[in-house]
């Protein structure tokens, strides 16, 4: 009873909770990194160094007027928000924060389940996410939202299959499909597969860009061109639905890449012994450091970069990225076999 | 128990949903069904324990092939030209033959299918050297069904040929 249902609810509860308190931070942090690039300060005025502006920007979203356009498709524009945050949350149900922890006299596990297939998991969920998007632009019954949510799915059909064929060069140095198996492999092999697979690192992280439809692959929502994006109709807190997803988003891909590429919970370089006085810091700590990084250079790329053109943000996406995904797929599967 | 409970209620709502798809006049809200419809087909194929098979239901169907269909409806459809006149009763009379075509083999299946029994499979556990669903999956797909694994892979290369040859006339 206590196994089987009040601990993994209490997981749900916890992982939920933070990963939404998780995000409104994120945005806090990403406008403070973002002004500091840009010699301001930032938010300052709502608590000291505007550490509450988070709490201050729920409450704003929270009370504005909710505003459904007259021609609006009333169903559809209500799902649309929903459908982009349900699969944003979901996929937490397979990322592996941590081993073991021992609370309570319970041997308890760091995650809140270990499929066989966890990760063809998190990428089908994720599959699904764009159906917010394209229902939110074609709901609307606005122009501009429809060719931004227009844009948005075709960004992310087309990253996707990049960003797929990486996971799968991924799966064969693995050689399993759960989460907490590739990890466990990495240990076994006492290498981050940053390591053997640095051309899949590379192409993940820029697919995983165009997925947030973060800069420079923000084209759903270039404000010069299409004045807002995909959600220009929405406001309030259906609003802030598609702006949670978006970061939740963010550090679903920043926790995936950890765990595939960085060696999820293990500490830094699991094979040099010297550095065994590091095993005192608990292991989902340096998943939190590894991920926060991640997410760090995500607002450091926006700060940095500027927007690609949507044709060179095509052409990169097939004629760059997924022909070099192909090729060191191959190239895996060939070196796979003559190591056996 | 649990599990007929379970089983009965998922194909309740598949059927609803299948309902749904052909009765609702928006045909992009039809095409929502349909996804509802495929996720209730994958939460299905849990409860049989073929996790590998639901992530990939989700996947290629309900994220993959019913975008494009959503596409297609949302930008192809828009305006219905006015219909040319047919006689009504062609199209009923065509689908009574369709309905009762389909009941008859349905039919047959419960009727036949009972009195001989499928060959008994093998349980997976001895056959296969290998453990877990995707592994299962994979071992059988390349070794029993290898011929018609590589004849469909065939059609599916042929069929990207074709699009593409379609999509663009001058290579």
């Amino acid at each position: 009873m206590i196994d089987n249902l009040v601990i993994p609810l209490l997981k749900i509860l916890i992982v939920l909770n933070a990963t939404l308190v998780g995000v409104t931070y994120m945005v806090l942090l990403e406008r403070k990194v973002i002004a500091w690039a840009q010699s301001r300060l930032g938010p300052m005025r709502v608590g000291p160094y505007g550490i509450l502006q988070p709490v201050a920007d729920a409450i704003k979203l929270m009370i504005k007027e909710d505003i459904t356009p007259v021609r609006a498709d009333k169903w559809v524009f209500t799902a649309a928000p929903i459908i982009s945050m349900v699969p944003a949350l979901i996929v937490y149900a397979v990322i592996p924060f941590g081993d073991k922890a021992r609370l309570f006299g319970r041997d308890i596990t760091l995650y809140i389940s270990d499929i066989n297939v966890g990760l063809l998991y998190i990428v089908s969920v994720a599959s699904v996410g764009v159906y917010g998007i394209i229902l939110a632009g074609y709901s609307s019954n606005s122009k501009y939202p429809l060719l931004a949510s227009l844009r948005a799915s075709a960004q992310l059909i087309s990253y996707e299959v990049a960003v797929t064929l990486t996971l799968v060069s991924v799966i064969l140095v693995a050689g399993s499909l759960s989460m907490v198996q590739i990890v466990r492999a990495q240990e076994s092999s006492h290498v981050w597969f940053l390591f053997v697979q640095p051309l899949a690192f590379a192409i993940f992280f820029i697919g995983g860009l165009a997925e947030t439809n973060r800069a420079p692959f923000d084209m759903p929502e270039a404000e010069q061109e299409l004045t807002g994006g995909f959600h220009t109709e929405y406001s309030g807190m259906r609003f802030a639905l598609f702006f949670l997803a978006e970061y939740a988003n963010m550090i679903v891909v920043s926790s995936v890449a950890t765990t595939l590429f960085l060696g999820g919970w293990l500490r830094p370089f699991p094979n040099v012994a010297a550095l065994g006085f590091l095993g005192f810091i608990p292991g989902w700590t340096w998943f939190l450091i590894k991920s926060f990084v991640f997410l760090y250079i995500f607002i450091w790329v926006r700060a940095t970069l500027p927007r690609y053109r949507y044709d060179q943000l095509m052409r990169l996406g097939w004629k760059v990225l997924i022909p070099l995904a192909i090729l060191n797929l191959v190239v895996t599967g060939i070196v796979k076999v003559l190591l056996l | 128990m649990g599990q007929a409970i379970a089983f009965y209620g998922l194909s309740f709502f598949i059927l609803f949903f299948a309902v749904l798809v052909v009765s609702t006049k928006d045909t992009v809200h039809s095409v929502l069904f349909l996804v509802l419809d495929f996720l209730f087909v994958a939460a299905l194929y849990v409860l049989l324990g073929a996790q590998f098979l639901a992530a990939i239901q989700v996947l290629v169907y309900a994220g993959g092939i019913v975008v494009l269909y959503l596409f297609v409806v949302m930008l192809v459809n828009l305006k219905r030209p006015p219909e040319a006149y047919e006689d009504p009763h062609r199209r009923t009379n065509l689908g009574f033959a369709l309905a009762a075509s389909v009941l008859l083999e349905v039919g047959a299946i419960a009727t036949y299918g009972y009195a001989s029994p499928a060959p008994a499979l093998a349980r997976a556990s001895e056959v296969f050297p290998v453990s877990g669903n995707t592994e299962e999956v994979g071992w059988l797909l390349y070794t029993s069904y290898l011929i018609p694994f590589e004849i469909a892979s065939m059609l599916l290369l042929v069929a990207m040929i074709g699009a593409i040859v379609l999509a663009k006339r001058e290579l």
